[in-house]
């Protein structure tokens, strides 16, 4: 009976909708007012989101949507485009694609268009340029049967693998060029396979970027730790003093911190001129601080220093002194007070400071352009040559999706392993 | 140690534990000279005002750290922080982080880890400052009660006069950096030595005289209106100079006649159950506070009532003059 009533009496508070003073339920009042706050609080960063969709996200996907697609062959050749498509790639070309073929070279060469076509194709096999340029500027007079008329023009029409290299470029979403920028070659049977040894560069240079990243971000933990460590020990009047010493770096130019490294480390330069003067080389014999590796790493790790220091330094100054004490007291030498109660408290700000230093490192790009000279130069460097020297941006949008991805994956794993809301910068 | 903010109890806990530096004279524990020996080696337990429970370790691995960095085996550890955490009665949260628990769970593990590893002597800094009142009054007993089974010496730092009274053997009262009395609590209220201790521990009344004769232990003293009180001496100077008489409200009756008689007028009645406490104004002072027990046949006042106050001249202690 007990049961019963009570059960009764939760289906009657169902029932029984509680009203406003103006007579709306309460439930559909609460739920309008959250609306208008949530509107309000997106009113509030519209602006800026909007200038961010529209300046960055979208062009940046758009970008990248280059790597792996690329209509230029589709786009100027579209008679022979349908045709090749569905072309097995191993027959021999029919006499329709040759006339196919005739057709787009003269309206290329009207529409000046040829030129783009050849330098994609080029890209898929070397020496096809010129093949292509010619036969434009020979279709004219071209007659039928094309087939042969072409041949006899440029001999190289009768090799099958340039009718591949065109099949290739005739799909526009490729993974040509994401297989480039990792040296690979994407084969028009749909195969992969690695570039000859000599041609491979990419991968040897993601490897360099990341080393160097890494090398940098190891250095900067090495060199910012004590001094984080310091800032958070002192007392207020001094940490802060000492703080802007950090900063001073910040409202100085990037361009002219990484001169002044070049002024302090080449040949003739600061350093150099120290080390003759105290013995330490030879007149002749200097060190080549410069344009390689080493200075690369020397001017970026001075560069990101300040970025590890202050991530570091906010999680420091946030541990109380009395850990240290408490573990003292319990019987700790100061190695061990520091090494199992200290240290492991900082590791948010070491995992802070590691990933901001890092994920800037690895995209570093002033840099190792003035000063890594040939084997201090990263990918960023090379993109940058694909964008302006090569023009070949399809390439340039996959290695940045591939440096995306990649700085993505070592994201997952250091949430995996460090975890990411372990990670704090004050 | 007991001591308003400010007057030296923590920095001298600090010099006990080994973390600030004495300037001046010897720090003994057990007799031997401990001024060089660096902190962790002394051997000292410690509970912290912020209880510093290590947030990245847990329960178990907080009370074992004192054990493991002593080279203790793990069996013998084991053993000593579940005998640890019973004595606490807080077995079942070995596996928990600090920030899992309570105040005053926390607090129960700090002392736990203070005492794991049997300790000479424990110092505790203001442990029970952070809790509400309720729960801060049964952790004094709590903490009392494991005090009186293991034995062990506790140097307690705390502000809350009542704190120190039910908790100690001996208090310490510091003010200004020095060590003004120390006695155990039945005598620093009853017998206090100075004008500080006097106001500090509990209520007092007070007046400024100026010493006209002593004899033994007594002397007579002449307020600013006039009236000559006798009172004990204590602390006071030589005759001429000034000095505080000190008188608990509760030692003074009203209307009867005694050794120590003046006028006295109420000024204010505040009826607290057990007592009514009463505001009276005597000798110009208007500050002066009377305990009237409410019992059967307590004197009956009223506001603007004129009346007389007494009291013993044993009640009654000279002291130095207070500034």
């Amino acid at each position: 009976m007990g049961l019963a009533s009570g059960m009764e009496s939760t289906k009657d508070n169902h029932n029984n909708v509680v009203i406003t003073s103006d007579g709306i339920p309460l439930k559909k009042k609460l739920a309008k007012s959250l609306f208008q706050s949530r509107l309000r609080a997106f009113g509030l960063v519209a602006p800026l989101l909007l200038l961010i969709l529209f300046a960055f996200v979208i062009p940046i996907l758009i970008f990248l949507s280059r790597g792996v697609y690329n209509n230029t062959f589709e786009r100027h050749m579209i008679n022979l485009t349908p045709l090749i498509s569905s072309w097995d790639s191993n027959s021999e070309p029919t006499e329709a694609m040759f006339e196919a073929l005739v057709l787009d070279l003269k309206a290329g060469k009207k529409s000046k268009k040829i030129g783009k076509v050849a330098t994609r194709v080029n890209r898929e096999l070397s020496g096809t340029r010129s093949l292509f340029t010619s036969s434009a500027r020979k279709a004219k007079k071209l007659k039928a049967p094309f087939k042969d008329s072409l041949i006899k023009a440029n001999k190289k029409w009768d090799n099958l693998e340039v009718w591949r290299a065109m099949k290739l470029t005739s799909i526009s979403v490729t993974p040509a060029f994401l297989a480039s920028a990792l040296d690979m070659k994407y084969n028009a049977d749909g195969t992969f396979e690695r570039k000859p040894e000599e041609r491979r560069i990419h991968l040897q240079l993601f490897l360099r970027t990341l080393e160097i990243s890494l090398i940098v971000v190891l250095a900067g933990l090495f060199l910012g730790y004590p001094i984080a460590y310091l800032l958070a020990s002192l007392p207020v009047r001094t940490s802060n003093l000492l703080l802007i010493l950090v900063l001073l770096p910040f409202w100085t130019s990037l361009l002219v911190r990484t001169t002044a490294w070049i002024a302090m480390l080449q040949g003739q330069g600061v350093l150099n001129d120290l080390s003759v003067v105290f013995g330490l080389a030879t007149d002749e014999d200097r060190f080549s601080l410069i344009y390689n590796k080493t200075g690369t790493l020397i001017s970026m790790t001075h560069i990101l220093l300040p970025f590890m220091i202050l991530p570091l330094y906010s999680v420091m100054k946030t541990i109380p002194p009395s850990y240290v004490r408490a573990a003292k007291s319990m019987g700790a030498t100061n190695w061990t007070a520091f090494w199992r109660i200290y240290f492991p408290q900082t590791i948010p700000g070491i995992g802070a400071g590691g990933i901001l230093v890092f994920i800037l490192a690895i995209s570093f790009y002033i840099t190792p352009a003035l000063i890594g000279g040939q084997d201090g130069t990263m990918i960023s460097n090379f993109i940058d040559f694909h964008m302006r020297k090569t023009l070949n941006w399809s390439l340039a949008a996959a290695m940045g999706g591939v440096l995306l991805v990649l700085v993505l994956f070592l994201y997952w794993i250091y949430d995996r392993v460090v975890g990411i809301d372990n990670m704090k910068l004050g | 140690m007991l001591g308003p903010s400010g007057s030296g109890k923590t920095t001298c806990l600090m010099m006990l534990a080994g973390f600030e530096t004495a300037t001046y004279g010897e720090i003994r524990l057990g007799g031997k000279p401990i001024n060089n020996i660096p902190p962790h080696k002394r051997g000292i337990g410690m509970v912290f005002q912020n209880y510093a429970l290590f947030p990245h370790m847990t329960v178990g691995e907080n009370l074992s750290f004192p054990l493991e960095v002593r080279g203790i085996e793990k069996a013998e550890r084991k053993k000593k922080v579940t005998n640890a955490l019973d004595m606490v009665q807080m077995s079942e949260f070995i596996g928990r982080r600090p920030a899992q628990l309570s105040g005053g769970q926390q607090q129960r593990i700090a002392l736990a880890r203070s005492l794991v590893f049997e300790p000479e002597l424990v110092l505790m800094d203001e442990p029970l400052g952070a809790l509400d009142k309720q729960l801060r009054e049964h952790m004094q007993y709590e903490i009392k009660h494991i005090h009186e089974q293991l034995g062990v010496t506790v140097v307690y730092v705390t502000h809350d006069q009542s704190e120190a009274l039910t908790m100690s053997d001996r208090v310490a009262v510091f003010d200004d950096g020095r060590i003004q009395q120390l006695a155990t609590p039945a005598d620093l209220y009853e017998r206090p030595e100075n004008a500080f201790v006097a106001q500090f521990i509990g209520e007092n009344n007070r007046f400024k005289t100026e010493i006209i004769e002593v004899k033994n232990d007594k002397v007579l003293a002449r307020t600013a209106t006039g009236s000559i009180l006798s009172a004990r001496k204590v602390n006071c100077g030589e005759v001429g100079t000034t000095s505080t008489l000190s008188i608990r409200p509760e030692r003074v009756s009203v209307g009867l006649k005694g050794e120590n008689t003046t006028k006295a007028k109420v000024l204010e009645l505040i009826y607290l159950g057990d007592h009514i406490r009463c505001r009276m104004s005597v000798e110009e002072d208007n500050e002066f506070i009377v305990k009237v027990p409410n019992s059967l046949n307590h004197t009956h006042l009223e506001v603007g009532e004129e009346t007389t106050v007494s009291w013993s001249s044993e009640d009654c202690r000279a002291l130095d003059n207070g500034d």
